[in-house]
């Protein structure tokens, strides 16, 4: 509304543009600078130019990753978006029951995600894990360490688990903005529930799903520490995620110049997404904001 | 179009009322007459937000029925009563077009396309919308979203009632002149039955043809705003009509004569000998002041000058008067007298009016 | 103690919310800003409390340039349109809260709450939260609030529009008197010309960001210095009407003329508007010379004493407030009758250029 220009407020956010550049810049800077050089120990570089991305580029270990990290996010996003609404449309609007039902559904947003990771490792197990121990009493032949479409259903049923209620959370915040006379007045016009959705919530809660899909879409696409506790990326590579595959390339080979590269495009792939999320969001805010 | 009878119709938001103070609204018949424009008039809290809700069906009242054209809808669903309603806040389907939203009603009643669009051309018309049809209804300022609020209720032409919820209220002063107007107009046109609520006597008494005026869960009159200013049945009507209100003042009343404060004042009629608490009523209209002489003695305290009229407030004995005279009127300073126009004069017992001799029971 | 802007403006990018300003606001006087939504109020007092910075001019107050001071080293209360205050503190700490910021001693702030609590009638109140008590004694407790800092500058931005008519009523009729004891200067927004002709003092007329007028509240009404004072000081709207003088007679269009007396007789030939309120047209000729015109009725209102008629005039929209309930038929064609006295008369850029000759009088 009434904003006044006041260029002393820049004085105000110097310490953390400070803390950013020790933070962010200065550790990325550093990567760069692995990515284009080479080295034979004794840290003695030389300069290798782009070859570390026209490899990276080339390695189809890393398009396997790439392939199956799309799916994953697209799987969830799948899932947890509508679940997610769906479960804000049928939350009690108020009273105890509102309350209780927030507080239960913050709870697996509340834990660590290696304990995520472990809580589904152990829960999964045929011998000992409640879950995994039921499937096999009840005869369905499930086991994630050996079976790749069991390990990706029990990822993405982890996942589900954990972050749903995000999606919930932030639809039943958008839900709760509406006013009733909203509602009477579908009633009183003769809307049909589907209609109620599409032209009443939907809309009004627009902003909140923008976000909670971005949110998700980030999350799920740089996941590393549940899978790698569930699976390690297992069984075969069959749930090795970009970020699980980077950590290989560099940590396990030590090829520092092709992980730092790799890092590099996975950094950009990221910023490119959010930045298409974030230009369509502002459009569709000025395509029908206030003229 | 529909009569709407409130019959024994009485609620309480508590689950076990006991005493009348519990209810939000108290027992009430009533017959809302087919094509008439109604205004609820009262403060906030006064149980007109909750007749209107009992009328709409979006609560049931705890005691007693409601009828459309005789026929009982005291359980119907608000979507089965066919009736409309305009918020007090726009309520608009943002993401539709504006013709979307006016079409809205229609279709959800499975309308014939071509009579949709004919009727939404006609409605888009009478709002003074039609320019504006294919724009997206978000962004638009909030007097032309009421404008589609109030385009929506008009679009059927088979409901049985229009009810408005202070639609005005969020609306500039000057563009209250050009909707209300335009309501009226359209009240003319249409002949449907409306309901309005509103705290806004000018609103009220300008908008309907016969005004219900509540006060703490009961409606203490109704009448056309004629009645409601000469002759308010209750105290609170004098005060809550007109601007400012109605002048109540303790008298001792003996058939045609009262005593005010020692001095005779004649009435005009005949009142025979009310019991109770006696009090005489004359609005400020009826006010005249004198330079000495005859009446009551009283002392100016303040003149308003409020444009096309003065507002003189004066102290008369210990209680305030309030007069209205005119805009080039030249007002005596000091030792006034005030008198009253015995055809402004009202005497209350109790608060309820008391009737003369004579009058006939309208 | 004074407040004087000088040449202060404010723009917001490409928006200009303020043209530059000059505005002198003396001691112990009640200043109105009236103009519609988004004219500037607002923006206008946020410069005044020291909330926003100008782009240009400066602000002096007691002389001492006070331009870039942050609003809390000055001695400025302000009161909002919502009702603001610490809901978790009884009224009385409520009230209390500026004078211990200020490291009063509780003697000092007791007394000063209690004398404030009397003014504006919370003193059985003072122990409950403010959320137990309703929507008037709520805003009572934030005036009061405002008022107990004994600031010089009060600045009341629509403090009344959040509350129901009669309640505004009231505390309108009281703010003045609260207003002439603390002796402070008073800024207070309205969109109501009403509102701003009841409180009186000084009155600035705002449109898009510029003040149109500033004096004395009955004469910047009577006196308009152009047609978009004239409008926004109107409510119901002011009816414009195009005239033509030749010689020394003043043409109005069906054949009505009247002689071009006062100032009109030095005019030079021309176009120009005509402007007068509703109140103003009769529905009988009372005035000899009074201009006949035809006029078609399109909707009737009655408030119960007075009859609003919305007319057309050659494709003008003209309202009238006629004295009494009148029973006229809508779509008939109406003789209206206006007494040139009553007439102003307005460049076709706007700027007046013969006031009406009753305003002089009055």
């Amino acid at each position: 509304m009434n904003k006044t220009v006041n260029q002393k407020a820049w004085f105000l956010i110097l310490p953390v543009l400070v803390l950013v550049g020790f933070s962010a810049v200065i550790p990325l800077m550093t990567v760069v600078n692995y990515s284009i050089q080479d080295t034979f120990g004794n840290n003695v570089f030389f300069p290798a130019g782009l070859d570390w991305f026209r490899d990276t580029l080339q390695s189809d270990r890393m398009w396997g990753s790439l392939k199956r990290q799309l799916f994953f996010s697209g799987i969830i996003l799948a899932i947890e978006v509508p679940l997610g609404i769906y479960v804000a449309l049928n939350m009690p609007k108020k009273g105890f029951w509102a309350s209780f039902c927030l507080v239960v559904m913050s709870l697996p947003l509340l834990i660590p995600w290696n304990v995520v990771g472990t809580i589904w490792q152990i829960f999964g197990r045929v011998d000992i894990g409640l879950f995994g121990h039921t499937l096999a009493a009840m005869g369905v032949d499930y086991n994630y360490t050996q079976d790749a479409v069991d390990a990706w259903f029990t990822l993405v049923l982890m996942d589900v688990w954990h972050w749903t209620s995000l999606v919930a959370l932030l639809a039943y915040a958008g839900l709760q903005s509406i006013p009733d006379a909203y509602y009477q007045a579908a009633k009183i016009d003769q809307a049909s529930r589907w209609k109620v959705f599409r032209y009443i919530e939907l809309p009004k809660m627009q902003g909140v799903l923008m976000i909670a899909i971005l949110l998700r879409f980030m999350d799920s696409f740089m996941i590393y520490t549940e899978p790698f506790v569930v699976t390690g990326g297992g069984p075969g590579s069959s749930t090795n995620f970009l970020s699980i595959d980077l950590v290989n390339v560099a940590l396990g080979q030590m090829d520092l110049g092709p992980a730092a590269a790799y890092s590099i495009m996975y950094y950009l792939v990221i910023l490119l997404i959010s930045y298409v999320f974030y230009t369509v969001m502002t459009n569709l805010d000025k395509r029908d904001g206030v003229k | 179009m529909a009569k709407i009878t409130l019959s024994n119709l009485a609620h309480s938001y508590l689950p076990n009322p006991t005493g009348e103070d519990d209810y939000a609204l108290k027992e009430l018949n009533h017959d809302w007459v087919d094509g008439e424009a109604y205004a609820l008039l009262g403060s906030s809290g006064c149980g007109k937000s909750t007749l209107l809700n009992i009328i709409s069906g979006l609560l049931r009242p705890s005691r007693g029925r409601i009828l459309f054209n005789e026929q009982d809808v005291t359980d119907a669903p608000t979507a089965e009563r066919n009736i409309a309603q305009v918020f007090q806040f726009p309520v608009v389907y943002d993401t539709m077009t504006v013709r979307d939203n006016l079409a809205f009603p229609l279709r959800n009643r499975g309308a014939d396309a071509a009579y949709v669009q004919q009727r939404v051309q006609q409605i888009g018309r009478m709002i003074g919308m039609e320019a504006e049809l294919d724009r997206k209804a978000r962004g638009l300022t909030a007097d032309a979203k009421q404008k589609i609020s109030l385009g929506r209720g008009m679009v059927r032409e088979d409901v049985n009632a229009l009810l408005f919820d202070e639609p005005l209220t969020v609306i500039d002063p000057h563009m209250k002149w050009e909707l209300r107007t335009q309501l009226k107009e359209l009240h003319h046109e249409f002949g449907h039955t409306m309901i309005y609520v509103t705290h806004d006597q000018t609103e009220a008494l300008t908008f309907a043809d016969k005004v219900v005026v509540m006060y703490d869960g009961r409606v203490v009159q109704m009448g056309t705003p004629q009645e409601l200013f000469e002759r308010p049945e209750h105290t609170f009507v004098g005060y809550f009509i007109g601007s400012p209100g109605m002048n109540v003042i303790g008298a001792t009343v003996k058939n045609t004569s009262a005593v005010i404060s020692g001095q005779e004042i004649a009435l005009g009629n005949v009142f025979g000998d009310p019991a109770g608490k006696v009090e005489l009523g004359v609005r400020p209209e009826f006010v005249r002041i004198n330079e000495g002489g005859e009446g009551l003695p009283a002392r100016i305290s303040r003149v308003e000058d409020v444009g096309r009229h003065k507002i003189v407030r004066l102290d008369m004995g210990g209680s305030n008067v309030d007069a209205i005279v005119a805009e080039d009127a030249t007002i005596p300073a000091d030792g006034v007298s005030v008198t009253f126009d015995p055809a402004g004069i009202n005497i209350y017992s109790d608060d309820w009016r008391v009737a003369p001799v004579g009058e006939d029971a309208a | 103690m004074s407040l004087i802007l000088e040449g202060v403006s404010i723009a917001v990018g490409a928006e200009t919310h303020i043209y530059p300003t000059d505005l002198e606001l003396k001691k112990g006087t009640m200043n109105v800003l009236l103009g519609p939504t988004s004219s500037g109020k607002t923006s206008l007092m946020r410069l005044m409390a020291g909330l926003d910075v100008p782009n240009t001019g400066r602000i002096l107050w007691n002389g001492d340039d006070v331009t870039g001071m942050r609003v809390q080293d000055r001695k400025v209360a302000m009161v909002y349109q919502q009702f603001i205050n610490y809901p978790s503190m009884s009224v009385y700490d409520n009230i209390a809260s500026p004078m211990r910021l200020m490291g009063q001693s509780a003697a000092e702030i007791d007394a000063a709450v209690k004398k404030t609590a009397d003014l504006m009638k919370l003193t059985p109140m003072l122990d409950r939260k403010p959320l137990e008590l309703s929507g008037g004694q709520q805003q009572r407790c934030a005036l009061a609030r405002a008022l107990v800092k004994n600031a010089g500058l009060v600045l009341l931005d629509e403090p009344l529009a959040n509350l129901d008519y009669k309640l505004r009523e009231e505390l309108r009729a009281e703010i003045p008197k609260i207003f002439e004891e603390s002796g402070s200067i008073f800024v207070y927004a309205t969109t109501e010309p009403e509102e701003a002709l009841l409180l009186g003092g000084n009155t600035a007329t705002l449109w898009e960001g510029r003040v149109t007028q500033f004096g004395l509240t009955p004469s910047v009404y009577r006196t308009p210095v152009d047609a978009t004072t004239a409008r926004v000081f109107s409510d119901p709207p002011m009816n414009f009407l195009e005239i033509k003088k030749t010689g020394d007679r003043v043409h109005f269009g069906d054949g009505q003329a009247a002689p071009a007396t006062g100032s009109l007789a030095n005019l030079a030939d021309g176009t120009y508007t005509a402007g007068f309120r509703p109140n103003h047209l009769e529905l009988e000729r009372h005035a000899g010379d009074a201009l006949e015109f035809t006029a078609k009725l399109n909707v009737t209102e009655i408030t119960g004493s007075e009859t609003f008629v919305h007319l057309s005039h050659h494709g003008d929209r003209w309202v009238g407030l006629v004295h009494g309930v009148r029973d006229l038929k809508i779509g008939d064609q109406l003789r209206v009758y206006l007494d040139p006295a009553h007439v102003y008369v307005f460049a076709e850029d706007g700027p007046l250029v013969a006031p009406a000759s009753y305003a002089n009088a009055a």
